[in-house]
């Protein structure tokens, strides 16, 4: 792998950059390798880094039925923050944000992460109230979150309608500093070409179509070109988690719906923070290049359709006019919808699976792109050692017979 | 957006006026103390998912607000039976792939 740096980007320059190498290899599948990743996402890329790069597991191929980071890691709005409410999601969450604050480096990718502070606003007693208890229970965690009052709130967003006229007036708000936005792509590439450094094989336009078994253990995956056989199979594909696990002959406590997104027309900087509220539903944030990235809501009923429907839409747009009056004759670009897992407790399931061999990582639901690189690690680990890393633990797929679900609705419920 | 034909009104109404309830036809245990954890957390909350045919419940919220069934595809959105609650699977119109 090319060092990125300023002096290879001076070598280069000299030669018109019509030298670059490929950033990752395009390789033929192997007959069999030690453990196959199946999902060529972000937190698929991220396993297969971790793996290589902290467990020496290089026998590894990550197999992708589209392209890198063409499902939901290219299709969310890009929000990295860890003010969950339960302790161990808190933990899980903020783990991934002290990953995120280092990973361009560790790349040696820009991942365009920028802690531009996450923004929750509060419009009734109630919400201050869950607002409050939220802020006090993540600093007891050791997270940063502050309370905010609307003047605060106006002092940082300006366009913000404050007006306590408002049909849902803004009462405060909870504040992450750490939190903020990253360049989704980049992620998926960076973890791609480091993975790729270390031997990792990806395999992308490889569809995986079965998944072979004997004596209840794993043997590998049936796919487009061909079997693959493999010692460990990984399972990282989001809202096609139930796909893969019924190849497998399991069911998952998930559901799959189409998460929407929409970006407006670019736009001078005009809001440098992250802003969301739960009450009237919409997440809003400007990306570097200037255009708007809005979140909407999941439907309301199960799909694999990669658009949403038009009523969520609708119901977001009221949301961020009512918020935003300045921005009711922005035009928007392109919408589209990504196929969201979402479990019962609103967490991910993350672990072993009653055959042998066979892991899943899924069930990030609609707030996965955060969760990237944690996930990655902590999936890698617990493949390498084969028990759940501590983090881990309370995200196995057990808790629905325990009954020790962690309820993270409030936090994970709106803001992706 | 979905236009659902409402077995009671018998009229093609917009999707705002429904609300999905779930999976249809999961059968609830005739002696849920007599279940181990697990089966009982299976009930609760694993689910079919699937991609393809569905069936569903859904009610008419701002209409009759009575619950009924649907067969839906999930890729396609296509809506291909519709049949009032109390209906047996085996009973049920149109066909899932198993």
């Amino acid at each position: 792998m090319e060092k990125y740096s300023l002096l290879s980007l001076f070598r280069h320059a000299g030669r018109h950059h019509e030298d670059w190498p490929r950033a990752w290899r395009d390789p033929a599948p192997k007959a069999d390798y030690d453990t196959v990743i199946v999902g060529g996402g972000g937190h698929g890329l991220a396993t297969a880094y971790y793996l290589a790069s902290k467990h020496g597991v290089t026998d590894v191929a990550v197999v992708e039925k589209g392209y890198l980071g063409g499902g939901n890691t290219g299709r969310n709005t890009t929000i990295v923050r860890s003010n969950y409410l339960r302790d161990e999601a808190a933990h899980l969450y903020d783990f991934s944000l002290t990953l995120w604050e280092g990973l361009s480096q560790e790349l040696n990718f820009n991942v365009m992460f920028s802690p531009r502070g996450v923004m929750s606003l509060g419009h009734t007693l109630q919400e201050m109230r869950d607002i409050e208890r939220r802020v006090n229970a993540n600093r007891l965690n050791g997270i940063d979150g502050e309370i905010l009052t609307t003047a605060q709130v106006q002092k940082r967003v300006p366009l913000l309608n404050c007006s306590p006229k408002s049909r849902y007036p803004v009462m405060g708000a909870s504040w992450q500093p750490r939190g903020g936005i990253a360049r989704h792509d980049a992620v998926a590439w960076g973890f791609a070409r480091a993975a790729d450094a270390h031997g990792v094989d990806i395999l992308q336009q490889t569809e995986v179509t079965g998944i072979r078994q004997r004596n209840g253990a794993v043997t590998g995956v049936e796919t487009s070109r061909g079997f693959i056989g493999a010692r460990r199979v990984a399972c990282v594909t989001a809202g096609n988690s139930g796909v893969l696990a019924r190849m497998a002959g399991l069911r998952l406590p998930i559901e799959s719906r189409p998460l929407q997104a929409l970006v407006s027309e670019p736009l001078k900087p005009c809001l440098d923070t992250v802003v969301m509220s739960n009450a009237v539903h919409c997440y809003i944030s400007q990306a570097d290049k200037g255009d708007l990235v809005i979140g909407a809501g999941a439907d309301g009923y199960n799909g694999y359709g990669q658009r949403g429907s038009f009523r969520i839409i609708e119901h977001t747009l009221s949301a961020v006019c009512e918020l935003f009056p300045a921005f009711s004759r922005v035009r928007m670009n392109r919408q589209w919808g990504g196929i969201v897992d979402i479990c019962p407790d609103a967490c991910p399931v993350i672990g072993k699976t009653p055959v042998e061999g066979l892991y899943f990582n899924c069930g990030w639901g609609t707030g996965g792109f955060k969760a990237t690189p944690g996930s990655g690690y902590v999936f890698a680990d617990t493949l390498a050692n084969e028990r759940p890393h501590p983090l881990a633990e309370p995200f196995a797929l057990d808790r629905f017979a325990s009954g020790a679900l962690i309820d993270e609705h409030g936090a994970a419920g709106v803001a992706h | 957006m979905l236009l659902i034909r409402c077995p009671y009104c018998q009229e093609m109404r917009s999707e705002e006026e429904f609300s999905n309830a779930g999976e249809a036809h999961i059968v609830r245990p005739p002696d849920p103390a007599a279940l181990s954890d697990a089966e009982w957390g299976d009930y609760l909350h694993f689910r079919k998912n699937p991609r393809g045919l569905h069936r569903e419940i859904w009610v008419h919220t701002a209409g009759c607000r009575r619950y009924f069934n649907v067969l839906r595809d999930t890729v396609s959105y296509e809506i291909l039976e519709v049949y009032p609650a109390g209906v047996s699977e085996s009973d049920a119109p149109g066909k899932t792939t198993p």
